[in-house]
């Protein structure tokens, strides 16, 4: 295949993996205003959202950084994206994975919020250095788990190239990782949920206390890129953990349920429990599920857990 | 024209930023805000229709008439189903809702906010206070009518005017919006001289920059 018909498959890919990560946020704000008691907004929203603020006449900026800060972040999510191969099988939707992938793909997923913090920082706002500092310290703290799990699942398959993990876990859903190594998804999907920020972890964006965080000095298409990016971003996230744990997809409709069920488990969580206060969430990360990422990786390595 | 006269051009197009020490005066706008016209008609009015269905509100209770704003964001008038959002930042924010009586102090954090907001931007004026100064008319330090201060798009009389009544505000708020009758970014620019001439008539003790971009 020539790299100028992967770069089209890859544009393809990006668009409707953008559409869907979009529409699923519009589902998600649906479904906390039914558990409000309330209608809610259309499931169309995000995307009136970022029309509206890419139609801003102006833009403030406060500098280089204050400009690269959005580019950086859809950087990361685009280059984590890119990565994974969505579909098992599938030209269209395999992406430029490769031998490796995955180390690259858990580098990316932290970069976006690095640049984010660069950038957010000169906007001289005393909220965006007050979020950066809660959401690296929640990131460091849900990071450990997320890394445990991920070496154990390296270790089971004895490969780093997600599309060879996804490739071993076929032939019916006794060969995921869920049900052969269940100690590194519970590790995982727990650091998800800080991942996702959902509630009990939403203290990076939390308009209650920190005026929105880390973008709070972000206006019109500054804006508009760090919206189009959480779309991407969401569904890049879901695709790995779905490649990683749940046995991959092999069509487009198996991707968008397993990955709609692997959201609202943090939606739910999200929906039924109240907001941590930043310490308990960091140290939360650091004691159990830290602790089952380390039975994972001892159950897969000595207990003969590797197949 | 030789140096001279541009200098004198530049000079005059420069804020003078009177009340501020010396030493910060670098770290604040000193050129005075420009118009900035609608894209072309048919790509405006399609952004127009996306801007009135995602009305952004600055959720900075002004007055007490914010107290109907609560009721308005929770379950039982529920803004959201309308595409309307509180925004705790005015950067993000493309709607002012100034809540009720303005008082001379708040009406210096009303304007700041108020430029500080990314055009297109709108405002509702909300209760009878702003319209005429309501039962505060004759009070020492409130303003009477807010459209001296910044342009005002909407206004919703009562005193307070219910969530119902707020809902229709917006509502007609959306349709001046869809019908491009919402210039207020531009109305601010074109009379920023009377604009200023009035906010500095009432604010006696003006300690900030005549233009927060």
């Amino acid at each position: 295949m020539s790299i100028w018909t992967k770069v089209l498959y890859a544009f393809v890919s990006v668009s409707v993996a953008t559409v869907y990560g979009l529409t699923l946020s519009g589902i998600v704000r649906k479904l906390y205003a039914r558990v409000h008691g309330r209608f809610g907004p259309p499931v169309w929203q995000p995307f009136l959202d970022i029309i509206q603020t890419y139609s801003r006449r102006v833009a403030v900026s406060h500098g280089n950084m204050f400009f690269l800060g959005p580019v950086f972040r859809l950087a990361g999510g685009l280059g984590t994206y890119l990565f994974i191969p969505v579909i098992f099988g599938s030209a269209l939707f395999s992406n430029f994975s490769m031998a490796g992938d995955l180390l690259l793909v858990m580098y990316f997923v932290f970069f976006g919020q690095l640049g984010m913090a660069l950038g957010a920082g000169q906007g001289g706002h005393p909220y965006s250095p007050l979020g950066i500092a809660r959401g690296l310290s929640q990131m460091s703290a849900f990071e450990v788990p997320f890394s445990l799990a991920v070496i154990a699942v390296a270790i089971q398959y004895n490969s780093l190239n997600i599309t060879s993990i996804v490739a071993a876990q076929q032939g019916g859903f006794m060969h995921w990782t869920l049900l052969t190594n269940p100690l590194a998804v519970i590790a995982a999907m727990i650091s998800m949920l800080g991942m996702n920020m959902h509630a009990p972890f939403s203290i990076v964006l939390a308009p209650q206390e920190i005026p929105i965080g880390p973008p709070v000095e972000m206006n019109s298409s500054f804006l508009s890129l760090l919206q189009t990016n959480r779309g991407l971003f969401a569904a890049a996230k879901l695709v790995l953990f779905m490649n990683l744990f749940f046995g991959g997809a092999t069509t487009l409709v198996e991707m968008i349920l397993k990955t709609f069920f692997i959201y609202m488990f943090s939606v739910f969580v999200g929906a039924a429990y109240p907001r941590f206060r930043p310490e308990q969430s960091f140290r939360f990360f650091l004691k159990w599920p830290a602790f089952i990422g380390v039975l994972s990786i001892i159950y897969i390595t000595y207990l003969g857990g590797a197949s | 024209m030789n140096r001279k006269h541009i200098d004198e051009i530049e000079k005059q197009m420069k804020l003078a930023n009177e009340g501020l020490p010396e030493e910060e005066r670098k770290f604040f706008a000193d050129v005075i805000p420009t118009r900035v016209d609608p894209f072309n008609k048919y790509w405006e009015q399609f952004l127009n229709w996306a801007r009135s269905r995602s009305l952004w509100m600055l959720a900075f209770g002004t007055g007490c008439g914010s107290t109907e704003l609560r009721p308005l964001m929770t379950s039982r008038f529920d803004m959201a189903r309308f595409g309307i959002f509180p925004r705790p930042t005015p950067r993000q924010a493309s709607v002012f809702v100034v809540g009720g009586y303005a008082s001379i102090k708040t009406i210096k954090r009303i304007i700041r906010s108020y430029e500080q907001m990314q055009g297109p931007k709108y405002v509702i004026a909300l209760g009878s206070c702003t319209i005429n100064g309501g039962m505060y008319y004759d009070s020492y330090n409130t303003i009477n009518r807010l459209d001296y201060y910044i342009p005002v798009d909407v206004y919703i009389a009562g005193c307070m005017p219910r969530p119902e009544a707020l809902i229709a505000g917006f509502n007609r708020l959306k349709e001046k919006i869809v019908a491009g009758e919402c210039e207020g970014m531009n109305e601010y620019t074109d009379k920023f001289d009377w604009f200023k001439k009035n906010q500095k008539e009432i604010i006696k003790d003006w300690n900030m920059p005549d233009y927060n971009w």
